[in-house]
């Protein structure tokens, strides 16, 4: 073995990691053929290699993660809170709806709940929160009363929508459109909605 | 596998502690077993891969995106095993070069067959002889021999991982393999 040059272990190397030029190898293969030192060297080379390869590979023990995870420093609020909605996003959706629309609801509320409020008609009168269509007046138009009262005494040439209030009709009135009294929540909600719509 | 271990790494930069517990559950073994064959201890191992799952959460802004995780995360790996065996033996250690010999330290002073009695090799497990060559090797050996053949990686990934040119890591390849035979062409 030491009387072979130091290139032929080289070349061994190379050969074992695979980056060996055909010359080179040529020239290994016929030297390891020839010469028993060197034949016994590049042996005991490819022996170790199967042995250190077939040490068992092992595993981490059991609950690592999780003691890692322990050490960790805690982590925000808003991370939880961000990784909760991106593992429901069902339930992300519907509690934004649920946000979004009860933010409706309490302006719908604030704003709209005490005012009595009417279409401006000139010919119409108004008595105490009541809408009074009177006796021979014709009206062309669609009337909305909200948080009041309507009494048809007269005729009406469109729809009547009467939001939380009650509307009277008097034998002589005439109401050409629709009727439509919306007293409950959940009309008043749809009624609002279609109104964003239209 | 690359593109979900992308997609958690940028959860965990926002801080999402979940997604960085399933890439410890991807790459708990094979940064264990790095540590155990660098470190030859199965509690020193466990503490080393731990802190390395440590070092990596708090210091993943550096992680450059472009490049392997794996990579970068067994660097983290053997330096820190490197750093343990530095420190186990602090006075004394057959890997210090010795000054003005390039790459010749006091290990290549040894005659082969003196490392291990005979009689110990032959009452020992072939596993363990495994074990027990690998352990003599000295760290910078070490490292390379580990990630070559028991992570077997490639050698240019090897060099990526320890930050060597892929020149130092087949001469250290190289070298490993010759400490190795002697410790092993008699089993």
């Amino acid at each position: 073995m030491t009387s072979c040059s130091k290139q032929i272990v080289h070349s061994m190397h190379e050969y074992l990691d695979g980056d060996i030029q055909e010359e080179k190898k040529q020239e290994l293969k016929f030297h390891i053929e020839t010469c028993a030192d060197c034949k016994q060297h590049f042996t005991e080379l490819e022996k170790t290699i199967a042995l250190v390869q077939s040490a068992s590979h092992i595993e981490a023990p059991a609950g690592f993660t999780s003691r890692v995870m322990a050490l960790l420093p805690r982590e925000g609020k808003k991370v939880g809170i961000e990784r909760w909605f991106r593992h429901h996003p069902f339930l992300t959706a519907a509690a934004l709806f649920l946000i979004l629309m009860s933010g409706g609801f309490a302006s719908l509320f604030t704003q709209e709940d005490e005012h009595f409020a009417f279409t401006k008609n000139s010919e119409l009168k108004v008595e105490n929160e009541t809408v009074i269509v009177p006796a021979g007046a014709i009206i062309e138009e669609d009337i909305v009363v909200k948080n009041g009262d309507i009494r048809i005494e007269g005729s009406v040439d469109g729809n009547v929508t009467v939001i939380n209030g009650e509307r009277y009709m008097a034998s002589a009135g005439n109401v050409t459109g629709e009727i439509e009294e919306i007293d409950q929540l959940f009309g008043r909600i749809w009624y609002e909605m279609k109104s964003l719509f239209r | 596998m690359d593109l979900i271990v992308q997609r958690r790494i940028k959860q965990v930069i926002k801080g999402d502690q979940n997604a960085f517990g399933e890439i410890v559950e991807l790459y708990k073994d094979k940064v264990y077993q790095i540590c155990f064959r660098m470190l030859w201890d199965r509690y020193e191992a466990e503490d080393a891969a731990q802190e390395t799952f440590l070092k990596a959460f708090l210091n993943i802004h550096t992680y450059n995106q472009d490049k392997k995780f794996s990579t970068w995360l067994y660097r983290i790996a053997t330096n820190l095993c490197i750093d343990k065996i530095r420190k186990k033996k602090p006075d004394y250690h057959l890997d210090a070069e010795i000054a003005g010999t390039d790459g010749l330290n006091m290990y290549a002073h040894l005659a082969s067959g003196d490392q291990l009695p005979e009689d110990e090799v032959e009452s020992l497990e072939v596993q363990a002889s495994i074990h027990e060559a690998i352990l003599l090797l000295p760290d910078k050996y070490r490292a390379v021999i580990v990630l070559k053949y028991i992570e077997e990686l490639p050698l240019q990934e090897i060099a990526d991982i320890l930050e060597l040119p892929l020149g130092t890591v087949k001469t250290r390849v190289h070298r490993g393999r010759e400490a190795l035979r002697k410790h092993l062409r008699h089993l």
